[in-house]
């Protein structure tokens, strides 16, 4: 174990900011990237269904 | 045994389903993964005796620097089968893995500055390796940018497969001149490789990050051709009857 | 091998019968490397040191703005699909057009660069070393400069496009041209970045007509 304490984990050894803000926006990074992901699916699939509606529609008449 | 069918894989309608089912797969293992790096790197590598706690970003910085270039290459190869056998599927999966690998390239370069700043004392430094790790950024915005720009699916694969070939043929070119101009104008000796003799664990810690990198980025290439694949067939069959089962 | 000279003789004529287009970029050129004294700072010691790299920025950034002219006339006019359809070799016509091209922006862009040197204080050698760096490298820039002409052709916005796709290929050029005059002023010698540029447009004549080729395909397609 390298850390006596929590706080000290923290600390980093006094890098802390720049450790956590390596990684900490690392991953902000990967996951707004699964966030926009995950978006860009929704409005696909809205897309999808309104193209499907207008082409029931178009069969119906 | 039978011979599996290689042909039918390459159809974006069976790929479609293929890469639904990898998908989790991947996802759950490249989770697994960062769990079990982001331990090593932060419980079980011992703190470095000339970089302290700081030398930890490699942890992170390493494997997407890896990545970042790695990605790229793939991407070149399949962007070259695509030209070379007109496989609409892997013109796809070069799109799909463009974004991932332009992110891993903007993490290996912040992430490269966030550690050169308490090692250097400078945001930036122009070693041979960050300024390449810059330009190859640049190589994918331009990738990107230009199949962004073109509206037809066809020309935009295509487009998009040239400049990657022009590129990574391009690379070891930009990282031979790079070095030359950085031994030419050493200045202030500083060199990002003097880190010391890594220990056993540190490698280690790396090379379990990368791997989770690697599935993270299997996992999101999956998901992105996926989407591709539907905005792309969205007037065919196949996807009006998919949309019908999920209603 | 006539369609070389066919394409050549044309295009030369049509470049004679546009010289704004010729002098706009040479003013280009000669604009944005004056500015940098102004930026800054008129101190001798400081322009003579970054003055190699102002006027190979300077060049590359000319070269850049007039790729868009290489293919775009003929795009419009329809010339180019008849290329393209031609029996000759499509790569001997590309490699034709960028001669022209070369001619146009690249020569003229040489043929400036000692006067704009004087002004930043480079002399004798150092300044037979940055034309020829120059005349080494503007041809390379035309030849990769092609393959996002050509890829970019008729897309909206395909000006800047072109910047983001071909500037960063044109690293190793500005490398290897801004670096001769500082080897030669240091007194290392500029031969060795010399023969690299000369080693690059050996390559890149080899290489880029087959791709500019192949773009235009796949862009008139």
């Amino acid at each position: 174990m390298n850390w006596g304490s929590f706080s000290a984990f923290l600390h980093m050894g006094g890098y802390a900011f720049y450790v956590w803000s390596s990684f900490g926006l690392s991953f902000a990074l990967l996951a707004f990237e699964l966030v926009q992901l995950s978006l860009r699916k929704r409005t696909l699939l809205k897309r999808l269904g309104q193209i499907q509606k207008l082409n029931e529609h178009r069969g119906n008449k | 045994m039978s011979k599996i069918n290689w042909y039918k894989y390459s159809a974006p309608v069976t790929f479609y389903g293929l890469a639904g089912k990898m998908f989790p797969g991947f996802a759950i293992l490249s989770a697994i993964l960062f769990a079990i790096g982001l331990y090593i790197s932060f419980f079980v590598a011992p703190t470095d005796a000339t970089q302290g706690d700081a030398y930890r970003i490699i942890f992170i910085h390493v494997p997407a620097a890896w990545m970042s270039m790695f990605i790229y290459v793939v991407m070149a190869a399949y962007a070259g089968i695509g030209l070379a056998f007109n496989t609409r599927l892997s013109a796809m999966m070069a799109q799909a893995l463009a974004p991932t690998g332009a992110l891993f390239c903007f993490i290996a370069l912040f992430t490269g500055s966030f550690w050169g700043k308490p090692m250097w004392g400078a945001w930036w430094v122009w070693d041979a390796r960050l300024t390449s790790q810059l330009i190859l950024f640049f190589l994918y915005v331009g990738f990107i940018s230009l199949q962004a720009a073109i509206d037809d699916p066809r020309r935009s694969d295509r487009a998009g497969a040239l400049i990657a070939l022009v590129g990574v043929i391009n690379v070891p070119i930009i990282y031979f001149s790079v070095k030359w101009w950085n031994t030419l104008h050493q200045g202030a000796s500083i060199s990002l490789t003097k880190a010391p003799s890594m220990a056993h664990t540190m490698l280690l810690g790396m090379l379990i990050m990368a791997l989770a990198c690697w599935m993270y980025t299997i996992a999101v290439a999956l998901y992105r051709v996926r989407l591709i694949i539907l905005e792309r067939e969205r007037n065919s069959t196949w996807v009006s009857d998919l949309m019908k089962e999920m209603k | 091998m006539s369609i070389v000279f066919w394409v050549i003789k044309r295009d030369l004529l049509l470049a004679m019968r546009r010289k704004s287009d010729v002098l706009t970029t040479l003013f280009f050129f000669v604009i944005v490397t004056s500015l940098f004294p102004l930026g800054v700072g008129p101190e001798p010691q400081l322009l003579k040191a970054i003055g190699p790299g102002v006027l190979w920025v300077g060049a590359l950034l000319a070269t850049m703005l007039s790729l868009g002219r290489m293919f775009a006339a003929d795009h419009a006019d329809g010339t180019l699909e008849q290329m393209l359809i031609c029996p000759e070799s499509l790569s001997l016509i590309v490699l034709s057009k960028v001669v022209v091209h070369w001619l146009a922006t690249g020569l003229p862009l040489v043929l400036m660069s000692p006067l704009l040197g004087l002004q930043f204080g480079i002399e004798g050698e150092a300044l037979r070393v940055l034309t020829l760096s120059l005349l080494l490298g503007t041809p390379v820039l035309s030849l990769v400069g092609a393959i996002g002409a050509s890829l970019t052709l008729g897309l909206r916005g395909g000006g800047v496009l072109v910047s983001l796709l071909v500037l960063p290929l044109y690293i190793p050029v500005l490398i290897f041209g801004a670096g001769a005059v500082d080897a030669s002023t240091s007194g290392i010698g500029a031969q060795g970045h010399l023969s690299l540029l000369g080693a690059l447009l050996v390559l890149a004549l080899l290489a880029t007509p087959k791709a500019v080729a192949s773009a235009l395909r796949i862009s008139l397609e």
